[in-house]
């Protein structure tokens, strides 16, 4: 156990996964785990391993989309404008079947331009063909790495870690950095099942006509949704060899008898446990959900876990603009038809504070029926009315 | 942040849990910012700021003109102050009228650090007299902190800037 910076102990964690080719472009949060991964491989503790510099995050993914399709284990991490900027070549190394594993530390997206943390950029390419999964903690995001390239191995699919940026990549906290024996022995070295070899010459990636371009996407689904079942055996097979519980597709407090239980992804899952423990000391019956996979989406784990709730609110920091939220809609797609009554907190944006304050009235204003629909906790309210009003006068 | 960082650490030494983030304001060298430490017996799952610190540090005493630095400060916490000036000068003389339980001190870490490190930088300086005026962690926990993060004059001058710092509290040797 070290009293350790998130970033550093995921750098540390991605190295004892022995990745070939590492390649990145810095941006604020990222930037300390690929300076870390630099300063490991230079050190010579990573070899054999490229350590690429390129000149943008579009070019970052293309040499690990190369790399990962010369047979290499190919590694790189982002955030938001640079996920962006990837977009075409995260399209790419999914439809391309490439085990690549990257970190995106969440941060917002501009305009206005903003650094610090939300799930916009997660959100924004969801539906890349990426599975995604997001860290509680910095153990977790360091476990995550482990699961992520056996995973991504295992299925041909692509897997983001999604880790809250300065929340956690900026962090210290305790965390238990993984022997190399042990991972070594949950992660076996990469059998590619296509190599691109001069001297064998075959085609990746060629023009798929509308005869066969639909039975391609199904299988692309398909091959997504065993992940459903692979990620569940993977932490428990996590959890014997390395003791202690990481990953899976969600994780339940305190939900068993709970009137209300609160939705969210990542870092703020720590915060509303918070919230749950001190409402539980008055008596109030309330739980909640962490959703540690994403995509693709658990809807059978989730559908369980609120079966019994009268009232679901989902805690999201993503604002889908002339929607609403995200998690929530996919929330109410797995409830179905006689679904309990869902509401959408919106917070944390562009890195506003979600205290266990705010949190709290907004889950008592669930219980008395005052909750809107669609809220935005802690807005300032007469700052966005004075907006309007002006805008109306135009 | 440095000092938070090293802050979990010497709590962590210890076999506490603790947490240390920062809170960064516009990226421009001198700008304010804010870092946290929470250090606890059991582990700690929150990610929320601090918003009532049992203790706050004040590196730069021309912030207390321009942030209201004690908001949420508990009524029985610690305030230490980096500055040549006392609490009267700083015109801290309310602060002690409306939190009398409130434990407040003033050091000159950056003269501190001046003459052991040679450079005017009071973060490690001012762990020395934090552990000194809180006990929230030990000196020697401290130390072994700064150890484990710095190396050769700079390990050694921040080492005895704490030490230091940490007798001007206390008054006498740890």
């Amino acid at each position: 156990m070290k009293q350790i910076e998130g970033s550093r102990a995921i750098a540390e964690t991605v190295a004892l996964c022995r990745p070939e080719v590492i390649c990145a472009y810095p941006i604020t949060p990222q930037t300390h785990i690929v300076e870390a991964l630099s300063e490991i491989v230079k050190a010579g503790e990573l070899d054999p391993c490229a350590f690429i510099n390129v000149e943008s995050e579009f070019t970052a993914l293309s040499v690990a989309i190369g790399a990962s399709a010369a047979g290499s284990r190919a590694y790189t991490a982002t955030a938001s404008q640079g996920l962006l900027y990837m977009t075409e070549a995260l399209y790419n190394a999914a439809g391309l079947g490439l085990p690549i594993v990257m970190t995106l530390g969440t941060r917002a997206i501009g305009a206005p331009i903003n650094i610090w943390n939300d799930h916009s950029d997660a959100m924004a390419l969801r539906d890349a063909g990426w599975i995604q999964l997001f860290a509680e903690s910095n153990q977790e995001a360091a476990d995550l790495h482990v699961m992520a390239f056996r995973l991504a191995e295992e299925l041909s699919v692509p897997v983001m870690v999604c880790v809250d940026g300065f929340i956690l990549t900026h962090a210290f906290e305790p965390v238990d950095i993984p022997t190399q024996a042990d991972v070594d022995g949950f992660l076996p070295p990469f059998e590619p099942r296509e190599v691109l070899n001069p001297a064998e010459p075959i085609t990746i990636g060629a023009l798929v006509g509308p005869e066969a371009f639909t039975e391609v996407k199904g299988l692309a689904h398909q091959k997504m949704l065993r992940a459903i079942e692979r990620i569940p055996a993977l932490a428990s097979e996590f959890a014997a060899r390395f003791g202690r519980t990481s990953g899976g597709l969600v994780r339940s407090y305190r939900t068993f008898d709970a009137d209300t239980v609160v939705v969210a992804l990542g870092s703020v899952s720590g915060t509303i446990q918070e919230v749950v423990d001190a409402m539980r000391d008055k008596g109030q019956a309330v739980g909640s959900l962490s959703v540690g996979t994403f995509r693709p989406f658990p809807f059978a784990a989730v559908r369980q876990a609120l079966m019994h709730a009268v009232r679901v609110v989902v805690v999201e920091k993503n604002v889908a603009v002339g929607m609403g939220g995200v998690l929530a809609s996919d929330v109410r797609e797995a409830l179905g038809a006689e679904a309990p009554l869902v509401h959408t907190v919106v917070a944390g944006l562009g890195g506003r504070a979600i205290t266990t304050t705010s949190l709290r009235r907004a889950l008592e204003q669930a219980h008395a029926g005052t909750l809107e629909l669609l809220h935005f906790l802690d807005l300032d309210r007469p700052v966005v009315e004075r907006a309007t009003a002006k805008e109306m006068c135009r | 942040m440095t000092a938070a960082e090293l802050l979990s650490v010497a709590a962590f030494l210890e076999g506490k849990q603790a947490q240390a983030f920062p809170s960064f304001g516009p990226e421009r060298s001198g700008a304010p910012v804010v870092a946290f430490c929470r250090i606890d017996a059991r582990p700690i799952r929150s990610h929320e700021p601090i918003v009532e610190p049992d203790a706050v540090i004040i590196q730069d005493t021309t912030l207390l003109h321009s942030v209201d630095v004690f908001q949420g400060l508990s009524p029985r916490g610690f305030v230490l102050l980096n500055s040549k000036k006392s609490l009267d000068e700083l015109g801290l003389v309310e602060l002690a009228s409306r939190l009398p339980h409130v434990q407040a001190r003033v050091v000159d870490a950056t003269a501190t650090a001046e003459k052991y490190l040679g450079r005017p930088l009071s973060n490690v300086a001012l762990l020395g007299s934090f552990a000194a005026l809180t006990g929230a962690v030990g000196i020697d926990a401290v130390l072994q902190a700064i150890a484990d993060r710095f190396r050769g004059k700079t390990r050694e001058g921040n080492a005895a800037a704490a030490r230091a710092a940490y007798e001007l509290v206390t008054g006498g040797a740890p």
